[in-house]
């Protein structure tokens, strides 16, 4: 954020086109906005950090030294020891109450997260797109109906909207895909077609409109590219509330399975009973998840500030 | 202004007629059903027509929506599958706990963040601007319910300044009037039972308070960043207005409207912040109710406390819209 908001602070070296120069096809918007991205730090650390979870969910089955549902240590718990970090030479991070080897459930509760992660936002990107756009398009009463409906499920909120979802849809991580991504659906929706109402009244669409191209042309090729920059940045910032969302639900019990199943959220509520003999359970998963966020956060906005220089937030 | 509210009121009808409409289908879209949902899913046949029939589930769709309907517009929220209580006075018997802790965690955000934001705007770009803008860039992305173990771990295990969890402490016997715990003691002089339910409100408090303070440090910065620049700040600075009368009548005032908004926003997430830190503090509160009624999936609760918190949500935001004309005399309400 440090670099935000006087356009004086130098990172505006980037010599700027006229506005309004690059409205055939976004391309050269977004050129910029990768040259801008690059010398920004906060977009680098982003993507480093970004790009390490990434690494770490993919490779989980390499980097891991224990399967994810292997409980390699159970004969070493008796019920008043939770050996700590470094304890015992094979778990370098200790074990948990079940035996499970804490560094090989953190990583495979990378990949965990990364899933959740990625479909619900998936989901939550493609069913609010549908919408913004239908609403963004059409207009009139099917703009209202659509709208009407996306201030009732705002009414609420979002985790709890959430949590209501996954009540209906049972326990599991499809669940808590679904579930979460529902709850982005509004804001998504939201966001679209304000994106769009604001692109339909520039010039280029008048022009397009007297040269005779058909409605659809025009939202298809030239309002709807040109409407999606908020929400791809969104969709970043997204990535950061769904894998907060997903330990989230997963901490209040809506994870499903088996109790010792490899996720971040799921780790934290079994620590909670060994907070005072063992906090680091809680302490290793709750810093994995908030590096997690911090990375998504960071590239989000750093993406956003790129892709509009007066940008003052 | 009268005529406003009304308006705005109004208008937040169909919202919420909306939302029961949902919270309806909702429940009746369960797995199994909603007789399934109350007996759990071992129930047999012979029980869940019994209870089909007990609750007019086996109705047409139409008469139950229109049955359904009558009983909230008079008031009733049915009754909580757990505790045999109705919803309603579940809900209020709560909601005060929830209220306190809200109020604790506000004061926090608000009382922290504003200085902390214009500290930064004030020095922009110097040492102080970069560690408030780390430090809410971490409130932001730190979920909450590990910041409540942190704070719990830190303060509660390790120093022991702060009780671990719950209200109040058990071996106090208080009396109770309003339901404000620390208003409770202070109303009947019981001081040290209003401390001890203070105590217990200060860690979740901060907990829940985080995130809203880091927002608000951040749109204090910018919004302070900008009215800074403006033309008649320029002006009243050459004029020679101390330095103090410029910030507090020339760039607070005029810096603190999306400052306000943003306070008013907050709201849905200290609610949804509530589960999980009444969960982590066990503090008996809305939020907690709410978590233990998905596990007993006691669905009359969810409805009725998803309605009550959508209508709470909705009347804050629309005091805070109206008292953007109280900070600002340019915004008359339309």
């Amino acid at each position: 954020m440090s670099t935000t908001l006087p356009p004086a602070a130098g990172a505006d070296v980037v010599p700027q086109p006229p506005s309004g120069s690059d409205s055939d096809h976004g391309t050269s918007l977004w050129n910029e906005a990768f040259q801008r991205l690059r010398r920004n730090p906060q977009a680098i650390v982003g993507a480093v950090i970004v790009l390490l979870f990434v690494l770490v969910a993919l490779l989980a089955p390499w980097l891991a030294p224990f399967d994810g549902e292997s409980l390699p240590g159970r004969s070493e718990i008796r019920p008043t020891f939770i050996p700590g970090i470094g304890e015992l030479a094979a778990y370098p991070l200790g074990l948990d109450r079940f035996g499970g080897d804490v560094l090989s459930k953190l990583i495979w509760g990378a990949r965990a997260s990364l899933i959740i992660g990625l479909v619900s936002t998936a989901l939550g990107l493609i069913g609010g797109m549908l919408l913004g756009l239908i609403a963004g398009t059409f207009g009139g009463w099917v703009d209202n109906v659509i709208m009407r409906f996306v201030d009732i499920l705002l009414s609420v909120p979002n985790l709890l909207l959430a949590v209501s979802i996954a009540a209906i849809l049972g326990q599991g991580p499809l669940a808590i895909m679904i579930a979460i991504g529902a709850s982005q659906v509004p804001i998504f929706a939201r966001l679209l077609r304000s994106s769009m109402l604001q692109q339909r009244s520039a010039d280029y669409v008048l022009a397009a409109q007297t040269l005779g191209l058909s409605r659809r042309t025009i939202t298809m090729s030239h309002v709807l590219p040109n409407s999606v920059g908020p929400v791809i940045v969104q969709g970043t910032l997204s990535l950061a509330t769904a894998v907060v969302d997903a330990a989230a639900l997963s901490f209040l019990g809506l994870g499903g399975g088996r109790p010792e199943t490899a996720e971040w959220g799921r780790m934290l509520t079994y620590a909670q009973n060994e907070l005072a003999i063992a906090p680091q359970l809680a302490f290793l998963p709750g810093i994995c998840i908030a590096i997690t966020a911090l990375g998504f956060t960071l590239f989000g906005e750093a993406l956003r500030e790129s892709l509009d220089p007066r940008g003052r937030r | 202004m009268l005529r406003v509210i009304g308006k705005r009121l109004a208008l937040l009808v169909p919202t919420l007629f909306g939302l029961s409409l949902l919270l309806f289908f909702w429940v009746r879209s369960l797995p199994g059903g909603p007789a399934t949902a109350l007996l759990g899913e071992r129930a047999t046949p012979e029980r869940i027509a019994e209870v089909n029939a007990a609750y007019g589930f086996d109705r047409p769709i139409v008469e139950q929506y229109v049955t359904y309907m009558g009983r909230l517009l008079s008031g009733d929220f049915g009754v909580s599958i757990e505790t045999g209580r109705p919803v309603l006075e579940e809900f209020a018997l709560r909601f005060p706990a929830t209220i306190e802790l809200a109020i604790v965690a506000l004061i926090f955000a608000i009382g922290v963040g504003i200085p902390l934001g214009y500290i930064a705007a004030k020095y922009y770009g110097k040492a102080a601007d970069h560690v408030s803008v780390v430090v809410s860039l971490i409130g932001i992305t730190i979920p909450v319910f590990f910041l409540a173990f942190i704070l719990k771990w830190v303060f509660a295990v390790q120093l022991g300044w702060f009780p671990p969890d719950g209200r109040q402490d058990s071996r106090i016997d208080a009396t109770h009037v309003t339901g404000f715990w620390v208003l409770d003691g202070i109303l009947t002089g019981e001081f040290d039972a209003a401390w001890d339910a203070f105590m217990h409100l200060i860690l979740p408090g901060l907990a829940l308070g985080t995130i809203p303070l880091a927002i608000i440090v951040r749109i204090t910065r910018a919004s302070v960043l900008e009215v800074s620049g403006a033309d008649y700040v320029r002006t009243a600075r050459a004029k020679g207005v101390m330095e103090r009368t410029i910030r507090d009548r020339f760039v607070l005032r005029n810096a603190l409207l999306p400052v306000v908004t943003t306070i008013g926003l907050q709201v849905g997430l200290l609610i949804s912040g509530a589960v999980l830190t009444e969960t982590v503090f066990a503090f008996s509160g809305i939020g907690r109710f709410l978590s233990q009624a998905i596990f007993s999936r006691d669905f009359p609760v969810l409805q009725g406390f998803i309605l009550f918190i959508a209508i709470i949500y909705a009347l804050i935001n629309l005091i805070v819209d109206l008292s953007y004309s109280l900070i600002d005399p340019r915004v008359r309400v339309q």
